[in-house]
Order: structure tokens, then sequence, then C-alpha cells
């Protein structure tokens, strides 16, 4: 089954890496989204976080990929500031709760760990589909790699899978009128433009996707 | 972006070692970037405190002091603090008599300080939190994040710190501060906007004949935008929805507070404050005390807000009372 396909520590490292990486060519293009709907440091605030996460991974004692989620979780929650510290920072603590202890991990175990993550966003930030926020994206991601894990496809296939329901989620933030964060505050004059949270979210899933996309099958 | 900063990312740090700097023999500055009350903790003295974005001078830090706040959390730049910063500030002013968080109502202020209480109570400490959202630009529904926290927290700051400082229990700061949040209602607007030091350029664009009215602290849009009008009616604009929203009545006392964005002069703010009287006395509301100036702003931005407070004799007297901080001083 799917787990015979193994998604190693270094590709979760490398995972990091690239999201990292691409926070910091998209810090404006970022930042300009939530400046047309929110407060303009959407952008400026992950690069901040994702530079001080990508200082301590190399540190680490050893190569437990629950311990690594926890240490970026840690480190958004006491770097990132906002509504986007605790709720990134959440996502990647309920990670690393799913994955102790773990070298490598399986398409199964990355559904459960992407269910736990999303669940904890949910969980603080009390937000539903179609609230024009980063659940959004995640929602349908999850469902879609949940359907692909259930169905048996190979990891890319499922990959291809999330990254295309984190899209469709994400454009479809655009004529939402926002329920929650700071652009609810603008009422029917969030509609129009894409979340900013839903979009670094497509990101994430994104660089996710391209990274994993080269594990071998073990 | 024309500002005088060294570069955008120390100027937080540098704003504050400033603080010090000029303000030591009131306060100091912990990690990770929090303003203490130099005397902090003082035994059997309930703790309060509070934080949000940098960009609001002198909100909070300027209001760390004798009768004031006991300490006091700047995030970056218009972004919460860390939960981080509020354990550790609760910890420093924590004299065995709890803690208070004033916590203006924004989603991100709401999750941080929240974590950090929970942090807090682990460690043992009494932790009571009172959300400020006093806005009335913003439609308080089950559809938005509900009212943003604005110039109700200013006052609401000094009138708690009074009380604390005065040797009132955990319950009865707390419920003070409920009581300030049920009586306080505000409103904004914008003439320019501002720019964010990392961000560079301006957080939204207003033509040179436009406003933005109703808008929040951090540049974020508001009710509507319009072609600009004079003090007069620009001043109505704001006074009728607040008065309407309490509602406040004949016969009522308030706090009237005047507020500049940061980049208006005093001067405008006295021509608002002109035609706000005329307001109120036209509905027969009496001005018991008022406050005009800067007192929480939004960097640079050009414009100003309006904060009603009804008064009753507890208020009044914790309003009067002493207080020493880097920006507020009187009865000392």
């Amino acid at each position: 089954m799917s787990g015979a396909t193994a998604i190693t520590y270094d590709d979760v490292v490398a995972w990091i890496n690239t999201f990292a990486a691409t926070v910091r060519d998209q810090k404006e293009y970022l930042t300009g989204l939530d400046s047309a709907i929110g407060d303009a440091d959407h952008g400026i605030n992950m690069d901040r976080g994702f530079q001080a996460v990508i200082g301590k991974l190399p540190g680490l004692p050893n190569r437990d990929i629950g311990a690594a989620f926890k240490s970026v979780g840690m480190t958004l929650v006491s770097t990132v500031g906002g509504a986007s510290g605790p709720l990134y920072g959440t996502f990647f603590l309920q990670l690393g709760t799913a994955t102790v202890g773990r070298e490598a991990i399986g398409l199964d175990d990355l559904v459960t760990a992407l269910d736990a993550g999303v669940a904890g966003i949910q969980r603080i930030g009390k937000a539903e589909l179609g609230d024009k926020t980063m659940l959004d994206t995640l929602l349908p991601a999850r469902d879609a790699l949940r359907e692909a894990a259930a169905s048996g496809v190979p990891l890319q296939d499922a990959l291809d899978r999330l990254v295309s329901a984190a899209e469709q989620g994400m454009l479809a933030t655009i004529p939402l009128v926002a329920r929650k964060g700071r652009a609810s505050y603008l009422g029917e004059r969030s509609a129009g433009h894409q979340d900013p949270g839903a979009t670094s979210s497509y990101f994430l899933l994104k660089a996710a996707a391209d990274t994993f996309a080269g594990a071998e099958a073990g | 972006m024309k500002k005088l900063i060294n570069t955008p990312d120390a100027a937080v740090d540098e704003e504050l070692a400033g603080m010090v700097a000029a303000h030591g023999d009131l306060i100091r500055v912990i990690e990770p970037n929090v303003v203490v009350r130099k005397d902090a903790p003082r035994a059997g003295k309930v703790g309060v405190i509070s934080g949000g974005g940098s960009g609001h001078e002198p909100m909070h830090g300027g209001y760390v002091g004798m009768g004031m706040l006991d300490a006091a959390c700047p995030g970056a730049v218009f972004t919460s603090p860390v939960p981080d910063q509020m354990l550790a500030a609760t910890k420093a002013v924590d004299g065995g008599k709890g803690v208070l968080h004033i916590v203006k109502n924004y989603t991100g202020d709401i999750m941080n300080f929240e974590l950090a209480a929970e942090m807090a109570r682990a460690e043992g400490i009494e932790v009571t939190s009172v959300v400020i959202a006093d806005d009335v630009a913003v439609k308080d529904s089950l559809y938005t994040a509900g009212r943003r926290g604005v110039g109700g927290t200013v006052l609401a700051e000094k009138i708690v710190g009074a009380a604390a400082e005065a040797g009132a229990d955990l319950k009865t700061v707390t419920a003070l501060c409920q009581k300030v949040q049920d009586n306080v209602r505000s409103m904004g607007m914008a003439l320019t906007s501002c720019t964010v030091p990392a961000a560079g350029k301006p957080t939204f664009e207003l033509g040179e004949d436009e406003m933005e009215i109703g808008i929040g602290i951090h540049g974020e849009p508001g009710r509507t935008r319009m072609k600009l009008a004079t003090a007069d009616e620009i001043t109505e604009m704001l006074a009728t929805p607040i008065l309407d929203d309490l509602p406040f009545k004949a016969g009522d006392s308030v706090l009237a507070f005047v507020n500049g964005m940061g980049g208006t002069p005093l001067m405008e703010l006295y021509i608002v404050f002109n035609k706000l009287a005329r307001i109120l006395e036209g509905r027969q509301v009496a001005i018991g005390r008022s406050f005009v100036g800067n007192w929480i702003t939004s960097l640079e931005m050009a414009g100003c807000s309006i904060t009603l407070l009804r008064l009753d004799d507890e208020l009044t007297r914790l309003w009067d009372a002493p207080v020493k901080t880097p920006a507020l001083r009187w009865g000392i």
C-alpha cells in the first residue's frame, strides 16, 4: 500500500526549507494581499518566523520528524505573533504529535498528520469552510489527500491531488466575504480579494508536494 | 518611505532602548521585549498588563508606571506580541494577588494572550482577562471578529491601573475593567495612510480629496471611503454613531476623548473637540472630563478618533487619581 513510500527526515527538513524560501520570495506578495483586506504584515511575519525556524533546524539533536515539527511549531508561536503565529504554530505542533519518534513516514501517516494539524487550526481559529481563511485551502486539501490515500494511488498522484485541491480552495476565497480575522471588519468590501492566509497555506502544501515528489519508493 | 529609522528590523528594539534611556526612573525592559514598571513586582498589588502591536505609541509602553500598567508587551509593528512576552510580563509583575490582562479585540491578540494566560496559570499565577472592543465602526455580529479595541483601551488602562494601585483585588479590578468596556464607545477616521517600516510603502492609498471613515488603528480599511468633508461634518459622522450605539442619553456625563492618529496637529484635534462639545451640548450630555492628544496612534497616519466613556463617581475618581508614566502624568 501507500505505506511503502517513505518520506524521510531529510525530506521533511527540505520541505520546511523550501517553504521558508518561498515565503522569502513571496514576502511582498503576501504582504500586498494583506494590505488589501488586513493589516499589511502577513509576509513580513511569516518570513520572520521561518527565518528563525531554519536557523534552528540544523541544530536538532536527532532525526525525529515529530521533534522537528514540534521545534518548528514552538519557534513559530514564539516569533511570528499576530494570528498566524498561534495558527501555524499549532499546525506544526499537531504534526509533531502525530509523527513523534519517526524517522520516516508514509502517505497514510501524512494523512493522519495533516488531519491533526488542520484540526488544531480549527480548534483555536474557530473558523469554518467559506469564512475566507487558511482553512479554505487546508480543508479541501486534507480531504483530497485522505481520499487519494484511501483509493490507493501512489504518493506522487496523491500529492498532485492535494495541491490541486489547495489551489482551488485558495482561489475560491476571492469572491468570499470574510467572517473571521481582521478582514471581517470590511464586510462586503473583503470580497474580490484573495485571502493571504489561504495563499500562504497553498504555498506550504505546494512546497510539501514539490519536495516529497522526489521521495523514493522504499 | 521617509522615516527616522536606522533599519526596519531594529526599529522596535531601538525604540525600547530609547524609552529606557529616557525614562529609566520609571521603567525597565526585560527579555523578550517587555516594558516593566521599575518597582515591579509590588507585593500585595494586583498586576495589570496589556500589549499589542507597536506603532500605536504611546500605547502601551508609555503607560507603564505608577497608577497605570505594570507591564506592556510590544509586538512587531501592528503585529500582536507573542505568548512568551505576556508570560514573562505576567511573571514579572505578579505580586501574589493575580494579574489582569487587558486585551484589545483582534484575533491575533486574543490567541496569543490566551496561550500566555494558560501558561501562567500552569505556573500557579491567577490570571483574568478583559477584552476591549469599543469601535462602533465594526458591525458586531456572528459574521465578524467583533468590534476592535481602540481608544477605550487607554481609558481602561488608566482607570483600572488606579484601582489596582489603591489595593483593589483581582476580582474588583477585573469587574471594573469590564465596566469601562461596557460604557465606552469609539470611532475613527483617516485623512492619509500610514507606512509599516518593514513594508516600506503605504498600507492603503487615499486620494488627495478622499478620507476613510471608520478606520482601524492599523490602517485597516473602515466603513466607507468618501470625499473629504469639513471638520464639523466629520465630527458629526463620528459622534452620531457613537452616541446612538450605547446609547448616551440626556443627563449622562462623559469623558470626551479626541485622539490623534499620529500625523494630525493638536490644532485640528481641538477644532474637532469644539464641534464635539456643541454636539454633546445639543444632546444634553455633559462633559465631565476631557482628554485631547495623540494617545493611541497609527504610526504617521493623519486623522482622528473620538471616544466617549459614560462616567459615574467611581470612574471619575479613578480617572483623576495620580498617575506617573512616561506618557501620562498628573496628580503627583
